[in-house]
């Protein structure tokens, strides 16, 4: 129930304008609540007397039983003027498939974007029984007061077991938001999804820096809600016999409930394509010595169709842009071809990369943590190797 | 105008090793370190002070007794007080449980907030959800990744600039509001004698659950939505070879045969 504290409200209406379904009318004399209110929180969050509260009781197995359905977030990107579901989303419908059979229920996708949003059925394909469909004009770039909005009221009204969240920066940044909307667990970053045999969702994640991993569970709230990072899973063939189902949710969302606005854009110098999805990368470290080094590491990224990339060290030193690093406080990255040079491969490094398929390193020490996961490792100068790498590569 | 930061004191993970026999954390001389990015944004907040001695800025932790040593660096570097929130009730707090501890803190030590400052992400856990969570218990619009702040000439808004996929955006927030720092232009700076000295006629307030308005059953564990059920090691990646003692010409050929034969060449 929505509680109301009638003498603390003002009339000011702001919780009718934020309610996503238009739930709560204000009159001349109070407010009130139709019986559309979903408790999804838009109102509490925004009240600036404090005048309204959403009672959560602790459920009981019963009721945990009556949420249903695995939910995966499916964010979308802009390319050549359409919005489009990233990678991360067809990984996570992948992976959220298993675990919608293992519990014998449903797996759907929730999309939020405007006209533009395009390519849809690729998320059935993908696994996906059915598309929940939010589309509005605010929706049409990502902010954390629209988003927060309508997936908080897709999530009140549907009720699902299980919510996932690729964990990207707007990932990273929403989550946390509808989890405290809605009074929910919410675990980060999570390596490992698996259902037991209570049903719950078992929730594995490295804890201090890779060095340990930890087993959690959400035993009270639902939905379920984690975030995993790109990579972690890898994506199926798209079935394209699947059938595609796309339901649209209408929301109600006003200009004034999103309190940010973009100024400015500033796109990198050096930025091709997203390291996150790169087949080959070619990563750098301090092992380099110094920034002149750098073109040696990206005429080799060149000569070998990849990218560059580097450690959290070298982009501290400013060498590269934050866009290209690899590792825990960076991008975690799965191409099949990664070359380490000068990298000794501290765990929040490794954490970051060690999915790629096939691994290369070039290192001084002999010690460094990087060869235990390299397929070929090499103890040498990289400035010294590099050049005569160039020449061998160039006279095929 | 009120700036309260949100600290941690977390241990230097780089350090830390497990027992492999019990996949538990060997604690012993490992050191505790106010978390880089909560560095940063203490820096930020230090910045915008400086463009305005009228700025108050807060230190806030939840935390040990000895998270203590960390505020103390806040004001060493440059906070005007602190406040540590410590009990034992507070143990196995989740993100939400945490987050909304410090809420309360900040409704309850700061009232007067007008801006809310976090390290993006803290270096022993990396969910990056506190930050985000409390602005969701208080009610205030967020940015992430920032790496340089200033207030709009009218103080109403804050201007952030933020790390975003494709390099940078300029972002503005209505006041008062939450911002999460990334490593930017701010630094880690080493407080000189005279900074140190004037640490300790600063105050440090130190508080518990008594003292905020929360019930029993909201904090810690109890208060916790999510659960740990097990810990363990992480299963030990396999290498494959490592060639030791070659000249670069000899190394240089070893690896091209290899990419030749994986067929990246």
């Amino acid at each position: 129930m929505l509680k109301i504290i009638h003498n603390v409200c003002n009339l000011c209406g702001l919780c009718q304008k934020s309610c996503p379904f238009g739930a709560i009318s204000a009159g001349a004399e109070k407010i009130t609540v139709d019986e559309r209110c979903t408790l999804c929180g838009a109102c509490v969050s925004v009240c600036p007397q404090s005048a309204l509260s959403i009672e959560r009781r602790q459920a009981s197995p019963e009721e945990l039983a009556r949420s249903v359905g695995v939910f995966v977030w499916a964010e979308c990107e802009a390319k050549e003027g359409r919005l489009v579901p990233r990678r991360v989303v067809h990984e996570l419908l992948t992976h959220g498939r298993r675990l919608a059979d293992r519990l014998g229920q449903p797996l759907l996708a929730v999309v939020l974007g405007d006209g533009r949003l395009a390519g849809l059925e690729r998320l059935c394909h993908q696994g996906a029984d059915r598309v929940i469909c939010c589309r509005h004009e605010l929706l049409g770039r990502y902010s954390t007061d629209g988003f927060t909005t309508a997936l908080s009221a897709v999530v009140a009204k549907e009720k699902p077991s299980v919510l996932l969240f690729g964990a990207t920066p707007n990932g990273r940044d929403l989550a946390p938001r509808v989890a405290a909307r809605l009074r929910l667990g919410l675990t980060a970053d999570c390596t490992g999804l698996a259902i037991d045999d209570q049903g719950q969702l078992v929730q594995t994640r490295p804890a201090f820096g890779g060095n340990i991993m930890a087993s959690i569970v959400t035993p009270y709230t639902r939905p379920q809600c984690a975030t995993v990072r790109p990579n972690v899973f890898s994506a199926a063939e798209p079935d394209t016999r699947r059938p595609v189902a796309i339901q649209d949710f209408p929301v109600n969302l006003s200009k004034a409930a999103i309190r940010t606005r973009v100024v400015e854009e500033l796109p990198a110098a050096e930025f091709g394509e997203k390291i996150e999805e790169a087949r080959i990368l070619v990563s750098a470290g301090r092992g380099c010595g110094e920034p002149s080094n750098l073109d040696l590491v990206r005429r080799l990224a060149h000569r070998l169709g990849g990218s560059l990339a580097g450690s959290r060290a070298i982009v501290e030193l400013g060498w590269i842009p934050h866009t290209l690093q690899v590792g825990q406080s960076g991008t975690t990255v799965g191409p099949d071809l990664y070359v380490a040079v000068g990298i000794s491969g501290a765990v929040q490094h490794i954490v970051g990369m060690s999915s790629s398929k096939k691994i290369v390193a070039i290192n001084k020490d002999p010690d460094a943590p990087i060869f235990k996961i390299a397929d070929i490792g090499v103890v040498g100068d990289a400035q010294a190797i590099l050049p005569k790498l160039l020449d061998q590569l160039k006279s095929q | 105008m009120q700036i309260a930061v949100c600290v941690k004191q977390v241990p230097e993970i780089t350090n830390v090793r497990v027992n492999p026999e019990t996949g538990t954390l060997i604690r012993e001389g490992v050191a505790s370190i106010l978390n880089p990015f909560c560095e940063y944004a203490l820096d930020h907040a230090v910045r915008l002070k400086n463009g305005d001695p009228g700025i108050e800025v807060v230190a806030v932790s939840m935390g040990p007794p000895q998270a203590e040593s960390a505020l103390l660096r806040c004001l060493e570097l440059g906070a005007d007080r602190a406040v540590l929130v410590s009990d034992r009730q507070f143990a196995g707090a989740d993100t939400w449980a945490t987050a909304l501890t410090l809420a309360a803190v900040l409704r309850k030590e700061v009232p007067g907030y007008d801006l809310v400052l976090a390290g993006k992400q803290a270096i022993d856990g990396d969910t990056a959800q506190v930050g985000p969570e409390i602005a969701e218990i208080l009610g205030l619009p967020q940015v992430m990744y920032a790496v340089e702040m200033s207030f709009t000439p009218n103080r109403k808004r804050i201007r952030v600039k933020r790390e975003v996929e494709s390099g940078h955006e300029v972002l503005e927030a209505r006041l008062p509001a939450l911002v999460s720092a990334s490593k930017g232009d701010a630094m880690r700076r080493m407080p000189s004698l005279a900074d140190v000295l004037a640490a300790r006629r600063k105050e440090l307030r130190k508080i518990t659950a008594a003292d905020l308005d929360l019930s029993e059953s909201e904090l810690g564990l109890a208060g916790s939505y999510t659960q740990v059920v097990k810990v363990f090691p992480p299963e030990p990646k396999s290498g494959g070879r490592k060639l030791e003692g070659l000249d670069p010409a000899q190394a240089a050929h070893e690896i091209a045969a290899f990419l030749r034969a994986e067929r990246y060449v």
